[in-house]
């Protein structure tokens, strides 16, 4: 059974109607990454799960309805976010951060995984008391994640990590992401189909707020042709 | 004194973008409630003084409480309304506290040793203005401590920054802004509290009064910084007093608004911009 249904969902910024009932399942475990060409809606149905914009339709977790929940209530219920453009606070120092992130998981009583955070980003411990804003984009991006991980979310949603990264910060993050793919089900919008080819298992494309693909990623990345027709690049390598 | 008001405005503002028209009312509730419980309670006037203070800051608390959780958490987003709602709230309490105690001016209870004045220096300061100024210090290194090292503090200063970002983290950000505007009505009351001290009555104009050099304050100090906000207040009070007392009486208020213009034009986003602390 998917972890993660997406039934008909519709959402309207303004006068544009951006998502126009997307579909999509995502199945337990392992990485789905969610593309498509610029403007086409992917971060906006993420918001949406969130629920940080108004939307129409139908989202279950775990089999439970999340679209009438206020985005705390389903952020307890087990996602970590991983914001576009990392939206940190750039005021509060790193150590803040991560501080204003730790949630009592009511019921399993786990603490916050500070270990696994600093093992993947050792960077994070000794900037503690830096502030956020002072960070370079790629710092700010290992808060991002970390705050993510930070709780046992059994699911992660991850919005284009690797944007404005140099190569080697983008090897790092999508290690990073293969770590936390080991510990929870992650829905990851991604631009670069290397970091794809690299980390996802499965791939949903979206085109005018609509699914027009959805199955493995090794498949659709082999297909040169078709990754131009859905995505207007050509596949592979960047 | 306008640190006080001032500072509950700009927290009020710079997490919640709600611009509180109501928040003159706090004081003026406060100063009332202050008064009426120190007319019903035996002791010296030190006794009365002190205890009515506290019923005041607590009503200005409840009632700022009230006012978020009843008349603003439905109009979030709706930023016209909030307004609409807090000037009309604005008026209501003052027609309210008029309807009650009448528009007379009523005598606050001052202990005698406040009205004293102390000489420093070879200046005779009256003792209210070391209580002012002392209550003011505290407010400012409470808030301070509040916002640094606790964990409501650190909701606040981050949904300042970014609010929806701090929900994405699973955190009710609405518990804030109910403590935030029960703080800010504890400020406001508080404010109420040293204004009758200070001028030795209450009357029902006194929060509006003051309100609009409070906004001012804000404005210079930069929305949701609480040290901006401390010395923006210090700033407009020192050069209100300076002008009105070298130059020309009245000419206070005209300096506070030119002291507005300057920095409108050389520093729109004030002196300390949107981060609190």
């Amino acid at each position: 059974m998917a972890l993660i249904a997406v039934d008909d969902l519709h959402v309207h910024l303004g006068e544009s109607h951006v998502l126009q009932g997307v579909s999509f399942e995502v199945p337990e475990g392992g990485v789905t990454a969610l593309l498509g060409r610029n403007g086409v809606g992917k971060t906006t149905t993420l918001r949406a799960m969130m629920g940080l914009v108004p939307r129409r339709g139908s989202v279950t977790l775990a089999g439970e309805e999340t679209t009438k929940l206020r985005t705390h209530q389903i952020v307890r219920r087990g996602i970590g976010y991983v914001p576009e453009d990392r939206e940190v606070f750039a005021g509060l120092t790193v150590d803040e951060n991560l501080r204003l992130s730790e949630r009592s998981t009511a019921g399993n009583g786990a603490s916050p995984r500070y270990e696994l955070v600093y093992e993947l980003f050792p960077e994070l411990q000794s900037r503690g008391g830096q502030r956020a804003g002072t960070l370079s984009g790629g710092q700010q991006q290992m808060v991002a994640i970390a705050r993510a991980l930070l709780n046992d979310n059994p699911v992660l949603l991850v919005d284009e990590p690797t944007k404005g990264l140099a190569p080697l910060l983008v090897t790092g993050v999508a290690a990073a992401l293969e770590r936390a793919a080991e510990l929870a089900t992650v829905l990851l919008v991604e631009q670069n189909l290397a970091v794809v080819e690299r980390v996802a298992q499965q791939v949903v494309v979206l085109d005018g707020g609509r699914v027009v693909h959805a199955g493995p990623a090794a498949e659709l990345l082999r297909d040169r042709d078709r990754i131009q027709a859905l995505l207007g690049v050509s596949g592979g390598g960047h | 004194m306008y640190f006080l008001i001032a500072s509950g405005l700009s927290l009020i503002y710079g997490l919640m973008g709600v611009l509180n028209f109501a928040h003159g009312a706090f004081l003026t509730v406060g100063a009332y409630a202050t008064w009426w419980t120190s007319t019903h309670v035996g002791g010296g006037p030190g006794t009365k003084l002190l205890v009515g203070a506290l019923a005041g800051v607590a009503v200005g608390a409840i009632l700022a409480a009230l006012v978020e959780l009843v008349l603003i958490r439905p109009l979030y987003r709706r930023p016209v309304e909030q307004v609409l709602v807090t000037v009309g709230l604005a008026l209501v309490l003052s027609a309210l506290v008029e309807a009650i105690w009448g528009f007379d001016a009523r005598p606050f209870p001052v202990p005698p040793w406040l009205i004293d004045t102390t000489t420093v220096l070879g200046a005779s300061i009256p003792n209210d203005r070391f209580l002012e100024i002392g209550v003011a210090v505290s407010v400012l290194v409470g808030l301070t401590v509040f916002l640094r090292y606790t964990r409501y503090g650190l909701i606040i200063r981050a949904g300042v920054e970014n609010r929806a970002m701090v929900t994405a983290l699973g955190i009710d950000v609405r518990r804030a802004f109910t403590l935030v505007f029960a703080l800010g009505g504890m400020a406001a009351a508080l404010a109420g509290v040293l204004s009758g001290v200070y001028f030795g009555v209450v009357d029902p104009g006194r929060g509006t009064s003051l309100l609009i050099f409070a906004f001012i304050v804000v404005v210079i100090g930069g929305f949701g910084s609480i040290g901006g906000t401390a010395v923006a207040a210090v700033v407009v009070g020192l050069i209100q007093q300076y002008a009105n007392y070298y130059a020309s009486s009245g000419l206070g208020d005209l300096a506070v608004v030119l002291l507005l213009a300057i920095v409108l034009l050389l520093r729109p986003e004030g002196l300390s911009p949107k981060v609190a602390h």
